[in-house]
């Protein structure tokens, strides 16, 4: 702290070019944190993913559907404790762009088997006691400013082409930061009896979430499953949930080493950048580095002062591009619905203040070692 | 500490002392068997002709350079044998230096240009300020504290420069050539400081100059020509 003015003069005396570093070093921190929300986005629900969780699906796509029937014969299979099923919706409320996902499931035996959605109870019996009830997370409820009573109406173009109406009974909460609370919930009972009358889709659902007795066990339980159905007309794939979210998000490609080529290249050229800023400071300062060791600072202390002054003109730089990531990105997901986990995980922002840090140590020891290594009368010559 | 092989009196001991440059494959002999002893409290002017080793003297004297042979010892140190990181805790107590061009940091006021050999002192900030102060007052600068570099003449900032050599209250005062940028009145104030310190507060001062007006102000000088010294200007 003592030598803070020291460090802090030097950084300040060529302000426009400290600024204009400091300015390359924002931006690409906000570039950091908003390619982290991406990727969180994309592939956090991976990280969320329970663990004695499976999902079966059809074996040659999701769109295919499955009996649901199957969900008994499932229940039987030694390794599986519970299992419940979904069914994609497509529903579009008022425009396409408002896009959340909806699905009908059968209410307490989903949530049963998702216990990161947090439902009061009242809400559940509401639930329970009306056919056409849906609970909604409370992003979305948030979003389009929905409360508990409002009926809802959703354009499905798959299931009837028609609009089905909903009456909101229950918002839910997330357990956990990154729990998707977007989704819209209703009754499989009504969305059946529905498909009864125009005799389409009638007894069939999407995939199944099946919940392992034994998570260690879990690659048996999947093997037996498969194996159940086999040489069935509507033969399965089971997988881990995160292995299931991973594939959903590997549809856009492989988001983790894309975030990571992209970010790669902005920091190797923020290297540059802050390396030859720091390089240049301290040539110009070589007289002045000459007269602190001949008053008696050490070629340690010397280096120490350079690497203090590259670290804190990172960490500057990359703390307030990641304060101001986290200002935008603090404001929603910017697709309106299409990233419903858009959020900087504090981990994320760590390893941000991290790397701003290791950028200053690493631009700043050669021109650090450049001053260590100075004679002190070769340096007073320079004057 | 090294061996203590120094007279009572003699505060600074150099003995035998070459000094050789490299130059790619040539040796320039700087300095060649010198000898030079200066007792503690003495006022010595080091004059001679550009290039003849006086700053190099000053610099192995001051323990920022090595002899390329010989032995220099200032108060009981031997300082050719110290390591760069020892060396550098003995300036920092017991030397300071008084440059040509002032070398003041230019984004430091004066009171922080003064303050930064204290900074290597376990003192508290309210003991470095009292110190700061002190040497402020000695050099008549006291109402220039809050300045920077830049807003102050010459003088002023030599005289800055002689607060932060003085503010470790040194053994030893290194000045090179410490009027060499200054006008006569300026050179003069500066010299008048210099022997008030020799006078009144018992520093010994080795200073290079080429002025025979400031050698004057010393109690002693010696001459150095093609790297030996001698007590008359070479005729």
């Amino acid at each position: 702290m003592r030598f803070l003015h020291l460090i802090w003069g030097n950084l300040t005396r060529k302000k426009l070019r400290t600024a204009l570093t400091l300015l390359t070093v924002l931006v690409a921190f906000v570039l950091f944190g908003f390619l982290s929300a991406i990727r969180q986005a994309l592939v956090g629900g991976v990280e969320l993913a329970g663990a004695d969780r499976l999902i079966v699906r059809h074996k040659v796509s999701i769109i295919q559907l499955l009996p649901v029937a199957y969900q008994a014969r499932m229940e039987r299979i030694p390794g599986v404790a519970a299992a419940v099923h979904q069914t994609w919706f497509g529903g579009i409320y008022q425009d396409p762009k408002n896009f959340f996902m909806q699905s009908p499931v059968v209410p307490a035996e989903f949530m049963a088997m998702y216990p990161e959605f947090i439902l009061p109870p009242e809400q559940m019996r509401a639930w329970l006691a009306t056919r056409t009830g849906a609970i909604v997370g409370r992003k979305t409820a948030e979003r389009f400013h929905w409360k508990i009573g409002d009926r809802i109406p959703i354009m499905s173009p798959i299931w009837m082409r028609k609009t089905w109406e909903f009456d909101l009974v229950g918002i839910f909460d997330g357990r956990d930061k990154g729990t998707d609370t977007t989704a819209l919930y209703f009754r499989y009972d009504y969305f059946d009896e529905v498909r009864q009358t125009q005799n389409w889709g009638q007894g069939l659902v999407g995939w199944y979430t099946i919940r392992v007795k034994d998570p260690a066990q879990a690659a048996d339980t999947a093997r037996r499953v498969d194996e159940e159905f086999a040489n069935s007309p509507a033969e399965t794939k089971t997988e881990p949930e995160g292995a299931f979210v991973q594939a959903w998000a590997n549809q856009v490609g492989n988001i983790t080493l894309i975030v990571a080529g992209i970010l790669g290249a902005v920091f190797f050229t923020i290297l540059l950048v802050t390396g030859s800023t720091m390089s240049q400071a301290v040539r110009e300062r070589i007289g002045e580095l000459g007269v602190l060791k001949a008053i008696g600072f050490t070629n340690g202390q010397v280096l120490g002062l350079v690497l203090a002054e590259s670290c804190l003109l990172t960490v500057l730089g990359g703390g307030l591009g990641l304060g101001l990531a986290w200002l935008i990105i603090a404001r929603g997901d910017p697709t309106g619905g299409l990233l419903p986990m858009f959020f900087l995980p504090g981990r994320d922002l760590l390893l941000g203040f991290g790397l701003s840090l290791a950028l200053g140590l690493v631009t700043g020891l050669l021109p650090a070692r450049q001053a260590t290594r100075l004679r002190v009368a070769d340096a007073l010559r320079r004057l | 500490m090294s061996e203590n092989t120094a007279g009572q009196s003699a505060l600074v001991r150099v003995e035998g002392v070459e000094k050789v440059f490299h130059r790619g494959a040539e040796d320039i002999h700087v300095l060649s068997q010198l000898n030079l002893e200066v007792p503690a409290g003495q006022f010595l002017a080091l004059m001679g002709p550009s290039g003849s080793g006086k700053s190099t003297l000053l610099n192995l004297i001051g323990g920022l350079d090595r002899p390329t042979q010989g032995t220099v010892h200032v108060g009981g140190d031997r300082l050719d044998t110290l390591s760069d990181r020892a060396l550098a805790a003995w300036r920092a107590r017991h030397v300071g230096f008084v440059f040509q061009l002032y070398n003041l940091i230019p984004v430091l006021t004066a009171e922080r240009n003064v303050e930064l050999p204290l900074l290597l002192t376990p003192l508290s900030p309210a003991e470095r300020r009292k110190h700061v102060a002190t040497a402020l007052a000695v050099v008549g600068l006291s109402h220039r504290a809050k300045h920077y570099p830049r807003t102050l003449s010459g003088g002023e900032q030599q005289r800055v420069g002689i607060a932060r050599g003085i503010v470790t209250d040194p053994t030893l005062l290194l000045c090179d050539e410490p009027t060499g940028d200054l006008d006569r009145k300026a050179g003069d104030e500066v010299l008048n400081l210099l022997q008030a310190l020799n006078r009144e507060q018992g520093k010994t001062i080795v200073m290079v100059t080429h002025d025979p007006h400031a050698s004057a102000r010393a109690a002693r000088t010696v001459y150095l020509n093609k790297g030996r010294l001698t007590n008359e200007p070479e005729q």
